[in-house]
């Protein structure tokens, strides 16, 4: 309904319906109590908030909600052994709490973030709390993340709410259509750069837009994915019929009867034209070339056709000093020692198949170490299904078994000092591939293209002739 | 949680924007779960590759050995919501960051482990710097959350601002979830209601 002349705006946003749809109560100190409808626990927190619900004798409440996931320091070379103290210290837990448990060698393993959507457990218009700075990735569904530390994470164990403050409100026009090669990833890392680290500070952001529309569902949890990247608290894209369809079926979706009213709720799910942000943003993506960080946080990217800057900030030649870049040339032909393709921001399928089409009939470049690591043991089951794993292995990739491995390096997937990396994961920050490491970010497309040619390349001059 | 109601000591300035959780806590020291948190707080500004202190790294200059103060630039803390990066703070002897904008994870958390984040406005911050940055850790500051405070040699005295719940949590210890429990009600009539209009919000979730 339209305000009346002189009225104030009555429409909801995205964000509004499923907030207040969720609202319990508010707390005596002012924060707003937001029921959790699913709560995933990954193992580099777990023991210690299971240790903390011990010692201070809380019980889980609701333990048919809840869901633990083994991921950031599960080996993934083949034929290791799936272990380490954290998955150890998780497994007996989860059994000491009797809530479900994605073991390492279960069927359904993989990074929290990706298993979840895979599962059905992240939905359109539920909330979601994770322990993890990237929850956001499943607002890609229309589904409320909201990640959180290890006290917060006892607390919503605990009480199965989460006591927040109503953030403020951004959103995220995207128009135009991205041009061939150029895919999500390059238009989270272009967003970055435009907007600044910490330009989502205290706001719930909604990615908006036709070219938004046009993406797979994969690639809207990419952008998603880097949120917090910009400071995002949370974000949320409107679910459509790409969303619902990639939805049913899933093992925790509804069925039937109750399907279709999930359906007609979540066609709700949109920002009523009506509505009011406290900012918006609009971001023309039809020029967006491959982007790739010259430096060590993510908005210091560039666009692979552009020069490193040269400007004598200390901030610009701190990091080109750690990173080893020349200011004012291109990175087009700087040599690379590894390549990674994996983690929550590219992991999933078709992150894997773009790769696996540069790759196909190609050879890693000699001296590049190449690694693929699927999301899940579903998406690599899938992607062999395929033949993609032989595409990769022939080409003298790695094929690994799913985890988070080298996005944050706690399994001890690390690079050597001074190497210097493509690698599609979310954070360029120093050492955080290992100490004295180089991160460069970039689509899986880009970072196949420099195994290949074993250094920088543009990977729109390997495009097919059809698609360029 | 520890009350916090003030502390005093040195003031060690860490004039660099968007420090990350990466730096504060490397993830060397997430992999084992008895790790030395204090021994891995900004470990690799704090000590070269093969081990030996940075002399030249603020917290490693002898007036700032165990400073409770950090006095920090925009944006501390982004990156990573890992609450091990306050537990290794805190470990070192932290125990209140000033800044100008602190990430928000990281500010949370802070509340939750007895660490007080006191945000200040760019002038005010300005003044904190020259203070800080004159006294070069030779004498103590003073930062009383009850008479919401910065004080300094000389009689100088700065206020800062803080939510009266925030503070009340701080100054109390109080228990978060002991305070949301108070709902509980609340929260058994919303799954009550959940179930009622949206069964499958409610429903427990099956692994395959």
């Amino acid at each position: 309904m339209r305000p009346k002349p002189g009225e104030a705006p009555v429409g909801k946003t995205l964000f509004d319906k499923i907030w207040d749809f969720h609202h319990v109560a508010t707390r005596a100190d002012g924060r707003e109590l937001l029921y959790i409808d699913r709560h995933a626990v990954h193992e580099l927190h777990a023991p210690h908030a299971f240790g903390e619900m011990d010692a201070k004798g809380h019980t889980v409440r609701r333990r048919d909600l809840t869901l633990v996931v083994q991921d950031h320091t599960v080996p993934t070379r083949t034929g290791m052994p799936l272990r380490s103290a954290h998955i150890d210290a998780t497994r007996l837990a989860a059994q000491k709490h009797a809530v479900s448990l994605v073991d390492v060698a279960s069927p359904e393993h993989g990074i929290v973030h990706v298993v979840t959507p895979e599962l059905g457990i992240a939905l359109p218009g539920l909330t979601l709390a994770c322990p993890d700075s990237h929850a956001s990735t499943v607002g890609a569904l229309g589904c409320l993340a909201f990640g959180c530390g290890t006290t917060e994470l006892v607390h919503v164990l605990s009480t199965q709410v989460m006591a927040l403050t109503r953030p403020r409100q951004m959103r995220v026009n995207f128009t135009g259509r991205l041009a061939p090669g150029v895919g999500a990833k390059d238009l989270a890392l272009h967003l970055i750069r435009t907007v600044g680290v910490d330009a989502g500070r205290g706001h719930a952001i909604e990615y908006a837009g036709e070219a938004i529309r046009a993406l797979d569902i994969e690639a809207r949890m990419t952008l998603c994915n880097m949120t917090i990247e910009w400071g995002g608290r949370t974000c949320l894209v409107a679910p459509d019929e790409k969303t619902i369809a990639w939805c049913q079926g899933r093992a925790n979706a509804p069925s039937g009867a109750a399907w279709d009213e999930a359906v007609a709720w979540w066609r709700t799910l949109a920002t009523d034209a009506d509505a009011s942000f406290d900012r918006e943003i609009t971001i023309d993506c039809s020029d967006v070339a491959p982007q790739l960080t010259w430096g060590t946080d993510p908005s210091q990217a560039i666009g692979v056709d552009e020069p490193v800057p040269s400007d004598a900030q200390e901030r610009t030649t701190a990091a080109l000093g750690y990173m080893g870049v020349q200011p004012g040339a291109p990175l087009l032909g700087v040599p690379v020692d590894r390549v990674f393709i994996g983690s929550c921001s590219n992991s999933r399928l078709p992150d894997l198949r773009s790769a696996a089409a540069v790759v196909r009939g190609r050879k890693v470049a000699a001296g590049v170490k190449a690694i693929v690591v699927p999301g899940s043991s579903t998406i690599k089951r899938e992607a062999e299904r395929e033949g993609l794993d032989r595409i990769f292995l022939e080409a003298g990739f790695e094929w690994r078994n799913a985890g988070c491995s080298m996005c944050a390096g706690a399994n001890g997937d690390i690079g050597e000092p001074g190497e210097r990396v493509v690698s599609t994961t979310n954070r360029n920050f120093e050492n955080r591939q290992g100490r004295g490491v180089r991160t460069h970010l970039a689509s899986p497309v880009m970072a196949a293209a420099a195994a290949v040619a074993g250094r920088i390349v543009d990977v729109r001059d390997w495009l097919p002739a059809e698609t360029a | 949680m520890e009350p916090f109601r003030s502390v005093t000591g040195a003031a060690a300035p860490l004039p660099l924007d968007d420090v990350n959780t990466d730096q504060i806590i490397p993830s060397a020291w997430l992999k084992d779960l008895n790790a030395d948190m204090a021994e891995g707080f900004l470990a690799y500004m704090r000590r070269t590759p093969d081990g030996s202190p940075r002399s030249d790294f603020v917290l490693e200059r002898p007036q700032y050995a165990g400073a409770p103060i950090l006095v920090t630039g925009r944006n501390f803390g982004c990156g990573s919501s890992r609450e091990h990066a306050v537990w290794s703070m805190r470990a070192f002897g932290v125990r209140c960051v000033i800044g100008e904008s602190p990430a928000e994870f990281f500010r949370e958390n802070c509340l939750k482990n007895g660490v007080l984040p006191v945000t200040l406005d760019a002038e005010r911050m300005q003044r904190v710097w020259e203070l800080v940055e004159r006294v070069d850790g030779r004498e103590p500051l003073t930062v009383d959350l009850e008479a919401r405070e910065i004080r300094g040699p000389g009689g100088i005295s700065l206020a800062f601002e803080i939510g009266d719940a925030e503070r009340e949590a701080l100054l109390e210890g109080l228990d978060d979830i002991r305070m949301t429990l108070k709902s509980l009600p609340a929260i058994e009539a919303w799954e009550a209601r959940a179930a009622k209009v949206r069964p499958f919000l409610q429903a427990a979730i099956r692994k395959a």
